[in-house]
């Protein structure tokens, strides 16, 4: 396979990059060793930062977001939703800190307004009675699938390709340059060689690794956080802790749930990390303090991510070694710069998902510097498709279209969150566009299949059903799939399997255990 | 306020407590059955006694027998280690005389399990089959080239899914979709199963799936056929096509689990026992002179019952006779000790389906050889208290596969031993 630029990662910065150098005339293939978003991409709170968060911090990064959520949210105003938010201290939380908060955000340039604690309680009922202060920021929430998805199909427009789960295992040097990129198809086994101009790494914490197979050293650090979704949605606006950045002080709206966030430890691999019994229990507590109602919610799903940090942390993190009082700016690495000398191969990590565009931006930049492109870069200006196959994880859009419709014998495969067989045929197309097939999780992490109460009990085998009756899976490989849909689910529901939900998991272990014995070979 | 006397209240209305209520009445005593039926809505039908032993292996045991007897080896705390094979025996064989008196026959072999394919393709080996899926059992081990049959409008499964993902073991699997007989849109598997309780539906399918039929031998189903005359629904669908018919178990909720609900429901009152469908028992006190004082939260007000002796048979977390919060499980009703890991980080695995089971699911009431609750020092909390079923500690009765031989043995011994004390 041959293209100008082979981009290593199909989250939110490689496949912005894809869309932008695409827009550029560019021609690029994504490759990810999972899927769209697999890895912090997926794994955050969907938060459109106003910047407050790091005026403390890092500065430059607040500025940075300032001016990103403004174009973001002009520029894909359907992946967003402008909810505005709040920063809120309770009683025994640092003075200091609250007396000097709009100062410092009016010194980054983030538009900050003080809120009397009244009017805070009349906007947000959920807010605890303790309050002292609250300001109200730009903040707004995002989804970052839809996003990327948007962004993948927008990149395809112009040519580009995305290869899922195909892992890079090595990279040929000759004469300081990459001839070629090895990919194993995780799927089939087999090797793929793929010779590109240039080759970025987007692999997000997984970029030191990625840098490392071509001989080019990277410090990074990973940094695992852990998110909890509830069953309602509690609060209108973003809620944030008006403190120094610590556990549990970010309550994040979306759709009809919240999502409650998050931890900071630092993990050795970015691969294998599960939100955890005691990090669940830790951001409760601490969420509590902020919105009481918290301590007795119901919880749908946790879900962890791992964000990738660049360096080794010894000149970063402060003296209780919080990886979240590191730079949260983003790292371009051009490593023909670096002592390897590798002409074409760049790295682009760090950062966050608020800046990914303009991360995006800059290493377009330098990928059209070395391949000799001069266009200037339109993501900035120039809309954001709205794709009609790439939009369904958004809550309530199946349903309304499913109900708008009306079509006789259209079914609902997933009952909880009412996503019906033409969603999931949509889904499908959109992967054949790109040259992909479906299964299981591909169509969970495009839609909002399995994303209820049920977590995938029962429209795990309905789908599993339709797409073989589609002819979309053939042979026994609906039994792997649903074996991976169901562990997919379970990561997140293990650690909240108390009251209700532990029924539940008992009637999906009856049904998926007890009667389909899916765990025996 | 309604006050009344029994000997003996079944506290739960899953398999045990309708097992137990029967076993009660079956001895003389006068029984009152108090609980929820809908988890038997989840139950699949098929009765099984123990499918795998050890946990973790991936062969399923053939003779069912012999896997007690290693079991009650390996795991003296296990339930099954406080029968012998014999008095399983005598409780299997009097629900199944039960069932079969009342136009449910099932099908065992001796000594052995039996495997059919179920609606994901997988095969499930269980011990006793209703005759309606009986003859799957049968076209499975011998290979028989099958028309799979299913319908349009029938989520969750596919005769399709089926046939390809059973091809490597059983070719000669032929899938076909089939309006069922004027219906259309969604169908829900219990307005089947109640549409094909007349006669003309029957003829009906059977004219739309002759032109199928082709070189098969026979023909597998959905589980549909029928809700209370299932096993005339299959004879007659028999005749028609010429060639044997069979169910395949489908998702839960299943009709194989209402059909037994329903059946229950019906025959246990006219047996004499008192049955308080779709209540709870909401208090329990001890009166001075040893007996039980029962509150039961009734539509028409609080209805009271005193007896010698209780079966505590609520089930788990689904059936709410186990509840969990973040700090711990309990026994609500009675506050028996619960044997449980000792902390939330321990309950599960991080793979679901992790080959040795998940620790939380070997938690529940320890009981002593009369089936009596203990404590963690093995001392009885009540004299004339019994539990059975799925709230007994140490067994995994899903990984197990021994879920109703589970239910059915132990509230065979337990109403033993009330009956025996009072």
């Amino acid at each position: 396979m041959q293209t100008q630029v082979l981009i290593i990662g199909a989250g939110v910065t490689g496949t912005g990059l894809a869309r932008d150098l695409a827009m550029r005339g560019v021609d690029c293939v994504v490759v990810d060793k999972q899927d769209v978003n697999a890895g912090a991409s997926g794994g955050n709170h969907g938060l459109l930062h106003s910047g407050a968060r790091y005026i403390a911090s890092d500065a430059a990064a607040a500025a940075e977001c300032h001016a990103e959520n403004r174009i973001l949210k002009r520029i894909a105003p359907h992946c967003i939703e402008a909810t505005g938010g709040l920063f809120v201290a309770v009683a025994g939380d640092d003075e200091n800190y609250i007396t000097d908060f709009a100062d410092a955000c009016r010194r980054c340039r983030v538009p900050v307004m003080a809120v009397e604690p009244k009017d805070a309680l009349e906007m947000e009922p959920a807010l605890s009675r303790r309050l002292i202060a609250a300001f109200a920021v730009d903040d707004a929430t995002i989804d970052p699938f839809r996003l990327s998805l948007n962004n993948m199909a927008g990149a395809r427009q112009a040519g580009g390709r995305l290869l899922r789960h195909h892992r890079v295992t090595g990279f040929e040097v000759h004469a300081g340059r990459i001839r070629h990129t090895r990919l194993r198809d995780e799927i089939t086994g087999r090797d793929l060689f793929v010779a590109a101009d240039v080759v970025v790494n987007a692999a997000g914490a997984w970029a030191g690794t990625v840098a490392g197979l071509a001989g080019a050293p990277l410090p990074m650090r990973c940094s695992k956080g852990t998110l909890l979704v509830t069953q309602s949605r509690l609060a209108s606006r973003v809620i944030n802790r008006l403190r120094r950045p610590t556990d549990g002080d970010i309550l994040v709206p979306g759709g009809t749930v919240s999502v409650l966030g998050t931890t900071s430890a630092r993990v050795a691999d970015p691969d294998g990390v599960y939100p955890e019994i005691d990090e669940v229990d830790a951001i409760i507590a601490q969420g509590a303090a902020m919105i009481p109602e918290l301590a007795t919610s119901r919880y749908i799903r946790a879900f962890c991510g791992v964000r990738p940090l660049p360096g080794d942390g010894a000149a970063f993190a402060d003296g209780d070694g919080d990886d979240r009082a590191a730079s949260r700016g983003f790292l371009l690495m051009d490593h023909h710069r670096a002592p390897e000398r590798l002409a074409n191969f760049i790295t682009i990590t760090g950062g966050k998902l608020t800046t990914f565009r303009l991360m995006a931006e800059k290493t377009a930049d330098l990928v059209c510097e070395r391949l000799g492109v001069v266009a200037p870069c339109r993501t900035h200006c120039e809309p954001l498709p709205d794709a009609t196959t790439e939009r369904w994880t958004q809550p309530g859009l199946a349903p309304a279209e499913w109900w708008r419709r009306k079509a006789g014998g259209d079914l609902l495969l997933c009952e909880c969150e009412i996503v019906p067989q033409s969603t999931v045929d949509q889904i499908v197309a959109g992967l054949g566009a790109l040259g992909g097939r479906p299964n299981l999780n591909a169509v969970a992490l495009r839609s909002r299949i399995g994303k209820g109460p049920c977590q995938g009990t029962f429209c795990s085998q309905r789908l599993a059903a339709y797409l073989y009756d589609r002819g979309h899976l053939a042979g026994d490989v609906g039994i792997e799939q649903l074996r991976l849909f169901l562990r997919e689910r379970w990561r997140g529901q293990r650690p909240l399997l108390w009251d209700l939900p532990l029924a539940q998991a008992e009637l999906l272990e009856a049904m998926h255990c007890g009667l389909f014995g899916l765990e025996l070979d | 306020m309604n006050d009344e006397r029994c000997d003996v209240v079944v506290i739960g209305a899953g398999l045990t407590g309708l097992a137990a209520a029967l076993f009660a009445v079956r001895r003389g005593l006068d029984t009152v059955l108090v609980g929820r039926t809908g988890a038997l809505g989840f139950a699949s039908g098929l009765l099984d006694l123990l499918g795998v032993h050890p946990v973790g292996g991936h062969t399923p045991l053939e003779d069912p027998w012999q896997g007690i007897t290693a079991l009650r080896a390996d795991q003296p705390q296990h339930p099954y280690a406080l029968i012998d094979n014999p008095a399983i025996e005598r409780a299997l064989g009097t629900v199944l005389a039960f069932l079969a008196a009342n136009g449910h026959p099932y099908i065992t072999r001796p000594h052995r399990n039996q495997t059919v394919p179920t609606a994901v393709g997988t095969l499930k080996t269980t011990y006793a089959l209703p005759c309606t899926m009986a003859p799957g059992a049968m076209a499975l081990a011998r290979r028989v080239p099958c028309l799979l049959v299913d319908f349009h409008g029938l989520k969750g499964y596919s005769a399709r899914q089926i046939a390809a993902t059973l091809a490597g073991v059983w070719p000669g699997l032929t899938p076909v979709r089939i309006a069922f007989p004027e219906a259309h849109g969604e169908l829900l598997p219990e307005r089947l199963a109640r549409a094909l309780d007349t006669v003309p539906a029957r003829e009906k399918l059977v004219a739309a799936i002759g032109p199928h039929l082709g070189e098969a031998a026979a023909v597998g189903l959905p589980a549909v056929l029928g809700f209370y005359h299932s096993p005339a629904v299959v004879a007659e669908l028999q005749q028609g096509l010429g060639v044997p018919v069979f169910e395949i178990p489908t998702m839960l909720p299943a009709v194989g689990g209402l059909r037994l609900r329903e059946l229950f429901e019906t025959a246990l009152p006219a047996m004499g026992v008192r049955s308080l469908w779709q209540q709870w028992v909401d208090g329990a006190r001890r009166l001075p002179d040893g007996r039980w004082r029962f509150s039961v939260a009734a539509p028409s007000g609080e209805q009271h019952f005193t007896a010698r002796g209780a079966v505590l048979c609520s089930g788990r977390f689904f059936g709410k006779g186990l509840h969990a919060d973040r700090h711990g499980i309990r026994e609500p009703l009675f506050q028996l000790p619960v044997v449980q890991p000792p902390h939330r980080a321990d309950w599960h695995h991080k793979d679901l389906l992790a080959p040795e089971g998940h620790p939380i699911n070997r938690a529940g009431v320890a009981v002593d050889e009369t089936f009596r609750p203990v404590d963690g020092r093995g001392r009885l909390v009540h004299d004339n208290l019994f539990a059975a079923g799925t709230l007994l500690a140490h067994q995994d009765w899903v990984r197990q596969k021994c879920g109703s031989g589970l239910a059915i043995a132990t509230a065979y011994a337990a109403v033993r031993a009330c009956a025996a004390l009072i």
